[in-house]
């Protein structure tokens, strides 16, 4: 395993591809022993997978009724 | 994410037969993020309800070809996504270099001890995250948050909302969005890295503020 510690901007750069398990191992290992000994980056990966669930909550408006019905007629022409 | 479902097969069988209600379903159930993601590639709302009635056409169409090897789901956002492009619209090779040749980072470099400082590269004395809040479902908070995040990602740069959009909103995987949008799999965490790291940078103000 590597001995290079990671510092908290580095680590930052790198949740997407951790969250991704897309890190080679041994960053993945440095990234994780960082985490034990830093409340901001721990706090920053929270936020992070806090954020992702919040923008996996967002629901699209509703179907404009006009542009649906247009659809629907599209439907009916071709069958 | 699962191919094609049991109730899938049904579907098909019945826009196969004809059946407006089958079709009626479909389209609501896919219609809002096709045009979400539609929107991303040509200039205004009406090209892109064209897009989408298009990929609908192109569905019932090719609907006795459909061999079920991806869902309906991936099937239209492919076949949208190509309308899409061909309507031409956009030089986009010019973005997605930008996007790649940026080397800054997501976070302020203010908020890290400068290079020389003790423990430089690391967060600041008060400068250091603190978590966001647990917003229940249904709670006052959390769709406040919702709709902060929902316009945070409307300011997003095409290529960043359309990839959040796909992985986060939809639920897409890393393989089909690179796919879906043809493009390598580190550019599209880039995309996806900057696009979460500004939302999450507009809710952590939002909360600051809030309190």
């Amino acid at each position: 395993m590597s001995t290079e510690s990671m510092d908290c901007n580095e680590l930052v750069e790198l949740v997407t591809a951790y969250l991704d398990g897309a890190l080679d191992l041994d960053t993945r290992a440095r990234f994780d022993m960082h985490l034990l000994d830093c409340d901001g980056c721990e706090n920053y990966l929270q936020q992070f997978n806090a954020t992702v669930r919040t923008l996996g909550a967002i629901r699209d408006g509703h179907l404009d009724p006009d542009f649906r019905d247009r659809l629907l007629r599209a439907f009916g022409n071709w069958h | 994410m699962p191919a094609i479902g049991e109730d899938e097969a049904d579907l098909i069988t019945a826009l196969r037969a004809g059946d407006e209600a089958a079709f009626a379903h479909l389209v609501d159930l896919h219609t809002p993020a096709l045009l979400r993601v539609a929107n991303g590639y040509v200039p205004n709302r009406e090209i892109a309800e064209e897009v989408v009635q298009d990929t609908w056409i192109a569905l019932v169409k090719g609907i006795n070809g459909f061999e079920g090897r991806s869902s309906v789901r991936t099937w239209l956002f492919t076949v949208m996504i190509n309308i899409a492009k061909k309507r031409g619209m956009r030089e986009r090779r010019d973005s997605e270099v930008a996007v790649m040749a940026f080397t800054g980072g997501t976070v302020d470099p203010a908020r890290f001890r400068a290079v020389g400082e003790e423990w430089q590269g690391h967060w600041r004395e008060n400068e250091e995250p603190s978590p966001f809040p647990d917003t229940p479902e249904g709670s006052a908070l959390g769709g406040e948050l919702i709709d902060v995040a929902r316009r945070a990602l409307d300011t997003l740069p095409e290529r960043q909302r359309v990839v959040v959009s796909l992985r986060d909103m939809m639920g897409f995987d890393s393989a089909e969005v690179c796919e879906l949008l043809d493009i390598s799999v580190a550019n599209q965490r880039v995309l996806l890295h900057r696009g979460r790291a500004v939302v999450r940078q507009v809710l952590e103000n939002y909360l600051r503020d809030a309190t």
